[in-house]
């Protein structure tokens, strides 16, 4: 059965005066099964906030092949955006800027299905107070502005919102990063038994690592605008293989006090994703870097489905 | 190591804002004792960053009033202190590092005459020597000296967090207040800025007052944790006290909302409801409402604060059954 | 399933008024307003005589029973004049307010939304535009059109164009970047829907503070304009023109000039204290 969403090869770049470019999103491979969660995690500035957003064109991808169930729609035309878009919605992080503040809770969950205008304003209307029962708002706040609720309740009507035109696939851009842990918890139960009964793909972009592997079926891990890990969540967590992911991984803290690893701390900063040099771009703050790291890495599937880019991946890991 | 540092007697902050009144803190008692690192966790509203600026005493009054209770600082009551004997004391015994690095360094001016300045402030020193201590500074928190004429936008955020780091160490302080030091940095830079803020506490003997939501920040960096909910200390006790046998509701419901690593299970366990605004102050305790264990006295009378083992206080009506 | 229609209000609307109330100096700056305004819509009720009675007998005259104000060169009753007067400078502040106005939100909605290229010809537009003294615009205008209460109207609209525009493209920007923007675009909202239903409203609190001070503006450009002699023409009483009829004769009788000229202060200064009240709780800060 093919995937519903094929990406190949997607590169994003962003021109910074004269001729240099930012490499946001550099070569990028994936696959994601319906009703399936794919994690993308890393740091500030890895790109997988720009990954998101390019695939669902709100920034128009440099090069690379986009495909949503079988069609291809790395350049869409005015009229395919507009049909997709009905399939494929997005979930903001901040819900206090991405709700209009001039708009009310029924306004803003009612926008997208009148200005698709298959319904007739009565019909609208009653979808939206149904949305609102889905994600657990109640019918009081119809009329309530976003400015008078909070964070948790906000985030409900931003989800609301994406679900109104029965979107396949859905990106969610941090979305509970803005929220308080048990907010949060509530939030996440709300995403799985949406994803369970709409059978809705979701993107899941993160740098939160404990959330990320309890959401998703497959994670990513991006670091300046590469893929250098990708590997189903549990085996991930459990044998993690790119020297990133390792450090990464041993750098979230656990709230427990008897498990505490050691951890493994990275020196130096991010380099700069503006013209960057061939080669591993982790290699300035790897500590198992050789001259072998300069050359293009190449993704490979060391275990079923495990994929790496690392030319040192087999010795460090005694593969 | 027992000596107590700091105490804070049932510490009341109110916000007058248009005509409401909001009960940010109410009756909040703890204790530091030197060389301790004591863990402030609660949510948004909980209280925890006003609790710290009473102590620094940078409250905006108006909307703040504190409206009882005290903060002893080595035998004197910091909210008595004049304005004149209380900039003695700010910046030099007690420090204080806020949430967000962008905002908390000059933009005008370079990271070294930040530094430098601090020092000059409270220690009548010629600038030179002045200068020189702040260039130690910055090879303490990893800087490179040389960088001491840079400005803070040629920082990165974990960079511009060792400086402000660097800044509120700089005359030594006896206590470091630091309000989610790390919550803007990426998980990498903030293991890197937690472990350095380790290793100055050893190198230096401050005790810290860590305030965060993030437990596993505790657990990695704290001796002692007091959880914070609608302006009350509802559990306090050392850090295995809080995470071998959290006795609070609250505290057991924080922790059942993680999503852990090593768990299994297909849904978390969220606290249902929301913490409240604080607008009116409710007989009873505060998260009744949110309780899966809640009694009828619980809305009726407030709970007391109780001594479950040496050093384990726990305020909660369950464990007053219990005796 | 309860049937309620839903309440139709713009978000802030009751707490703007709310926090207005509070500002006393704006308040009865209102009040001032509401005032004049009525006293212009019922000055012939109000009156005395008609602002062009002549009493040639009795030219300058000192306060009197008659003519509660006296009266000025030619006989005319300053009271009267002044009550009518209130309807020809309202009017010239309101409607070259108005014309100005919706001017300017619209080309500065159109370069503020779309940026670039149509941005910096808009831009530059304006620049041109306002390098052109307002008094030599409006001359060259009135030398075509023919000085008269209508010809100066549309000179002062066209004038005060790019003050407005730039306002609304620099309010613009700010809303532009936010996330229910973008938000609005996943859902397909067109351009025109977006910018009409999302970012004007947004963007329009600090031009409404603009708008309500600049009818003090043009009121007082209109009066200048009176005072030189273009504008409405004898025998009307707007208030400039008042002044310069008065012009000649400051030294033996100033109230001639003196009564006109109190009355533009006291409308502007009502206009500037409203606009500053308005600013002040239309500012999203001060929302906690």
């Amino acid at each position: 059965m093919a995937a519903m969403l094929e990406v190949e090869h997607l590169k994003k770049y962003f021109r910074v005066g004269g001729d240099r470019k930012l490499h946001a999103v550099d070569d990028i491979t994936f696959t994601l099964d319906a009703g399936k969660t794919l994690g993308v995690v890393g740091e500030s500035g890895c790109g997988k906030t720009t990954l998101g957003r390019t695939i669902l064109h709100l920034s128009d991808p440099t090069d690379g092949v986009i495909r949503f169930e079988g069609e291809d729609i790395s350049n869409p035309s005015k009229k395919d955006l507009r049909r997709l878009r009905e399939s494929m919605q997005i979930i903001f992080q901040d819900p206090y800027s991405s709700l209009d503040p001039r708009m009310s809770v029924s306004q803003s969950i009612m926008e997208p299905l009148l200005l698709q205008g298959q319904l007739s304003k009565d019909e609208c209307r009653e979808e939206t107070l149904n949305l609102m029962k889905v994600v657990g708002l109640a019918e009081d706040y119809e009329n309530a502005y976003p400015h008078e609720l909070d964070g948790g309740r906000r985030q409900r009507i931003v989800i609301a919102r994406a679900l109104a035109l029965k979107p396949k696939f859905i990106v969610c851009d941090e979305p509970v990063s803005a929220l308080d842990v048990s907010i949060q918890a509530q939030i996440i139960n709300l995403m799985l038994d949406l994803q369970e009964e709409r059978h809705i793909a979701y993107m899941f972009v993160t740098h939160d690592l404990s959330v990320v592997k309890y959401i998703s079926n497959d994670i990513m891990v991006m670091y300046m605008g590469n893929m250098v890990e990708k590997a189903p969540s549990q085996l991930l967590f459990d044998h993690p293989l790119h020297p990133y992911t390792q450090a990464l991984l041993s750098a979230i803290p656990v709230p427990s006090i008897h498990n505490q690893k050691s951890r493994i701390i990275m020196q130096g900063e991010i380099s700069s994703p503006i013209d960057p040099k061939p080669g591993c771009r982790f290699a300035a703050r790897c500590r198992y870097a050789g001259p072998e790291c300069a050359q293009p890495q190449t993704l490979e599937e060391l275990e079923p489905n495990h994929f790496v880019s690392c030319c040192k991946c087999r010795d460090i890991n005694n593969l | 190591m027992e000596e107590t540092i700091l105490e804070i007697k049932d510490l009341k902050v109110e916000y007058h804002t248009d005509g409401a009144v909001i009960y940010a803190v109410n009756g909040v008692n703890l204790k530091l004792h030197r060389g301790e690192t004591l863990g402030l966790v609660g949510e948004t509203g909980a209280g925890k960053t006003t609790i710290a600026r009473s102590i620094m005493r940078i409250l905006q009054t108006p909307p703040a009033k504190l409206c009882g209770g005290q903060i002893v600082y080595k035998g004197e009551d910091v909210l008595t202190l004049s304005e004149r004997e209380m900039r003695k004391i700010r910046g030099n015994k007690i420090a204080m590092i806020f949430q967000d690095p962008m905002t908390a360094l000059n933009p005008i001016e370079t990271v070294g005459f930040q530094i430098t300045e601090t020092i000059a402030i409270h220690n009548k020193i010629k600038k030179s020597e002045a200068m020189k201590r702040a260039c130690d500074m910055l090879e303490m928190v990893g800087i490179p000296p040389e960088r001491y004429g840079e400005f803070p936008h040629q920082f990165s955020g974990g960079m511009k967090q060792r400086v402000v780091i660097a800044m509120a160490l700089a005359c030594n302080p006896e206590l470091l207040l630091a309000d989610e030091p790390t919550t803007a940095l990426d998980v990498t830079i903030q293991a890197q800025v937690l472990e350095m803020i380790q290793k100055l506490k050893e190198q230096l003997g401050t005790s810290v007052i860590l305030i965060t939501h993030d437990l596993g920040v505790v657990a990695s960096c704290c001796n002692s944790v007091a959880v914070i909910y609608g302006g009350q200390v509802v559990e306090s006790g050392s850090l295995e006290d809080i995470f071998d046998r959290p006795t609070h509701p609250y505290t057991i419901g924080l922790f059942n909302s993680l999503p852990k690593l090593d768990s299994t299970e297909p849904r978390l366990k969220p606290i249902k409801g929301l913490m409240p605004n604080m607008k009116e102050i409710k007989p009873g305790c505060h998260f009744c409402e949110r309780c899966d264990h809640a009694m009828p006295c619980c809305a009726e009378t407030s709970p007391e604060s109780v001594e479950v083992s040496p050093g384990h206080y726990v305020m909660c009506h369950l464990v007053k059954k219990e005796g | 399933m309860k049937k309620q229609k839903p309440k139709q209000s713009a978000s802030g609307l009751p707490e703007i008024w709310r926090r207005l109330k509070k500002d006393k100096a704006a308040i009865i700056s209102l009040f001032v307003l509401i005032a004049i305004f009525f006293v212009a819509i019922i000055a012939p009720l109000l009156a005395p005589y008609g602002y062009e009675v002549m009493d040639k007998k009795h030219p300058f005259d000192k306060p009197s029973k008659a003519h509660l104000l006296g009266t000025d060169r030619l006989g005319r009753d300053i009271l009267s004049r002044l009550l009518y007067g209130a309807r020809y400078s309202l009017a010239m502040g309101f409607i070259a307010t108005l014309i100005s106005s919706v001017f300017g939100i619209i080309l500065g909605s159109i370069a503020g939304y779309y940026g670039g290229k149509v941005d910096n010809l808009i831009m530059r537009f304006l620049d041109i535009y306002q390098g052109i003294p307002m008094m030599l615009l409006t001359v060259t205008l009135a030398a075509v059109l023919g000085p008269s209460l209508r010809n100066a109207i549309i000179a002062l609209g066209i004038s005060f164009v790019p003050g407005t525009a730039r306002l609304m493209r620099a309010s613009i920007l700010t809303v532009r970047d936010k996330e229910f923007i973008e938000a609005a675009q996943c859902v397909n909202g067109r351009d025109t829907y977006i910018i009409t239903r999302h970012i004007i409203p947004n963007a329009i609190a600090p031009v409404i503070v603009s708008i309500t001070m600049g009818i003090g503006n043009c009121i007082m450009a209109g009066a200048q304009l009176s005072f030189v002699g273009l504008g409405v023409q004898a025998p009307i009483p707007e208030w400039g023109a008042m002044i310069s009829d008065a012009r000649n004769f400051m030294r033996g009788n100033p109230t001639l000039a003196l009564y006109p000229g109190i009355c533009i202060m006291i409308t502007v200064l009502a206009f500037n204290l409203l606009g500053d009240g308005l600013r002040d709780a239309m500012d999203p800060r001060l929302k906690n």
